[in-house]
């Protein structure tokens, strides 16, 4: 049922990424969590020749909480995430998308890494990230580079990291205060279930106007996307009943959702609208 | 380097030695050494059939190449106890009816055994998100929640005896 493929398990870093370069290999692939690597094997959608289990590489662990930036290992779990106070405090979106995150053998085994690099557009980790200006850090033997996470998806499951590259780390900046940052997951179940239409937001505000607007969206493009015609509109201004209309409308033209198993094209634009709608409102009644 | 070797699971406190190749499965695995009451659903890890402790951890077996656990504790369902000496997670399911078919109840009753061992009491809602990753097609839900319930109250109540 599988293509025959060797299996390293490195127990560092260096070993890991050694492995990932090494020649002669048609096709090497990194297995943290394997929550989609595994299913993708066995349906052949994913046939490697030689695959790098990254289950010892404690590198990849660990969450650093600075007073200008957080930052988390691309190993950290769906389970780590809703462990921490600091986390829950600092990226509540995060937190929230993490708790309604496939179940609970999935949660303690899938990672963030794996679910910015599986580079589906109904990743749920990867709204709330994107509302939080995340950066991620690329590694190989030749080196480190980092990458918006803005810029990180090219289209539907293509991405910038080369084979040979591993996320190593993800971090953000602290949100400015007051601010709000929440996710909105819509699906058919709280748990077990796929994303019909995410909306992450962080809305920050001084002197009663917004200062400064992230919306991001998922599930409703071939990739996870920021709406910045809908953050333009209200960054620098009062988000008045009328702005956010008509933020909720931009954030609805600038996406491009198809029909699925899940729900129809219609309804996803119906949905983005009224989230993006219902959060920003929210999130500004809070701020007042 | 070879796809194929022996290696050495630690399955309900007991070595076991197996020939596996890279690709079997911990579920897989288990399945093939006897360990038949880790069953197999939907292999795709929507469904908590097949649900296993990893050092005290629960991982959906289905979705872990038995090659990456090994040196850990595997815990299956019969590990937690047997017909003589019922875990208590194992007793409260048995006294709230809390099977139909039973398919499901092996990894349901793992992850109960994970949500109760993080949080001692927990609320309808903890035990709901933590059931998340287990599908029971007879749908006999509401007797499992209540299970779970029971059982963290039994093992909160042997804890304050000790």
């Amino acid at each position: 049922m599988y293509v025959p493929f060797e299996l390293e398990m490195p127990s560092d870093l260096a070993g890991a990424l050694n492995a990932l370069s090494a020649a002669g290999h048609s096709k090497s692939v990194a297995l943290a969590g394997g929550t989609n690597l595994i299913v993708d094997m066995r349906a052949k959608r994913e046939r490697p020749d030689r695959v790098v289990g990254l289950g010892k590489v404690r590198e990849l662990r660990g969450m650093d909480f600075g007073a200008q930036r957080i930052s988390i290992g691309g190993g950290t779990t769906v389970s780590d995430l809703l462990r921490l106070p600091e986390i829950a405090e600092a990226a509540p979106s995060l937190v929230e998308s993490a708790r309604l995150f496939a179940g609970l053998m999935v949660r303690n085994t899938a990672t963030v890494a794996g679910n910015i690099a599986c580079g589906s557009p109904a990743a749920d980790l990867v709204p709330p990230l994107l509302s939080l200006d995340a950066d991620v850090t690329l590694a190989s033997v030749g080196g480190t580079r980092t990458v918006r996470l803005d810029e990180y998806f090219l289209d539907y499951k293509r991405d910038v990291r080369r084979s040979d590259e591993l996320i190593t780390r993800i971090s953000w900046p602290r949100t400015p205060k007051p601010s709000v940052n929440t996710f909105y997951k819509l699906a058919r179940r709280k748990g077990d279930a796929i994303t019909v239409t995410g909306v992450a937001l962080t809305l920050s505000a001084a002197d009663g106007i917004c200062t400064r607007a992230r919306i991001a969206l998922g599930a409703v493009a071939p990739i996870v996307f920021r709406a910045r015609a809908a953050e333009a509109l209200l960054e620098g201004h009062v988000p008045t009943p009328a702005l956010i209309e008509a933020a909720a409308a931009a954030a609805a033209a600038a996406s491009s959702p198809i029909d699925d198993v899940r729900a129809s094209a219609d309804y996803r634009l119906h949905t983005v609208e009224a989230l993006t709608r219902r959060l920003v409102s929210q999130a500004w009644n809070a701020l007042n | 380097m070879s796809t194929e070797r022996t290696i050495t699971l630690r399955v309900n406190g007991r070595d076991e030695q197996a020939s596996l190749p890279t690709h079997r499965t911990l579920l897989e695995a288990l399945r093939g050494m006897g360990h038949m009451e880790v069953k197999c659903g939907c292999e795709k890890g929507d469904c908590g059939a097949c649900a296993v402790l990893v050092d005290g951890m629960a991982v959906d077996s289905c979705l872990t190449l038995a090659w990456t656990v090994e040196g850990a504790d595997i815990t299956t369902v019969s590990g937690l106890g047997d017909l003589d000496a019922l875990h208590p997670v194992q007793q409260a399911f048995a006294d709230s009816g809390a099977a139909q078919c039973g398919f499901c109840t092996p990894g349901i009753i793992i992850a109960a055994k994970a949500i109760i061992d993080e949080i001692p009491d927990p609320g309808e809602d903890d035990i709901r998100l933590g059931l998340s990753g287990n599908l029971c097609r007879c749908t006999g839900y509401t007797k499992v929640f209540e299970a779970v319930g029971e059982a963290a109250a039994a093992l909160r109540a042997e804890r304050s005896a000790r």
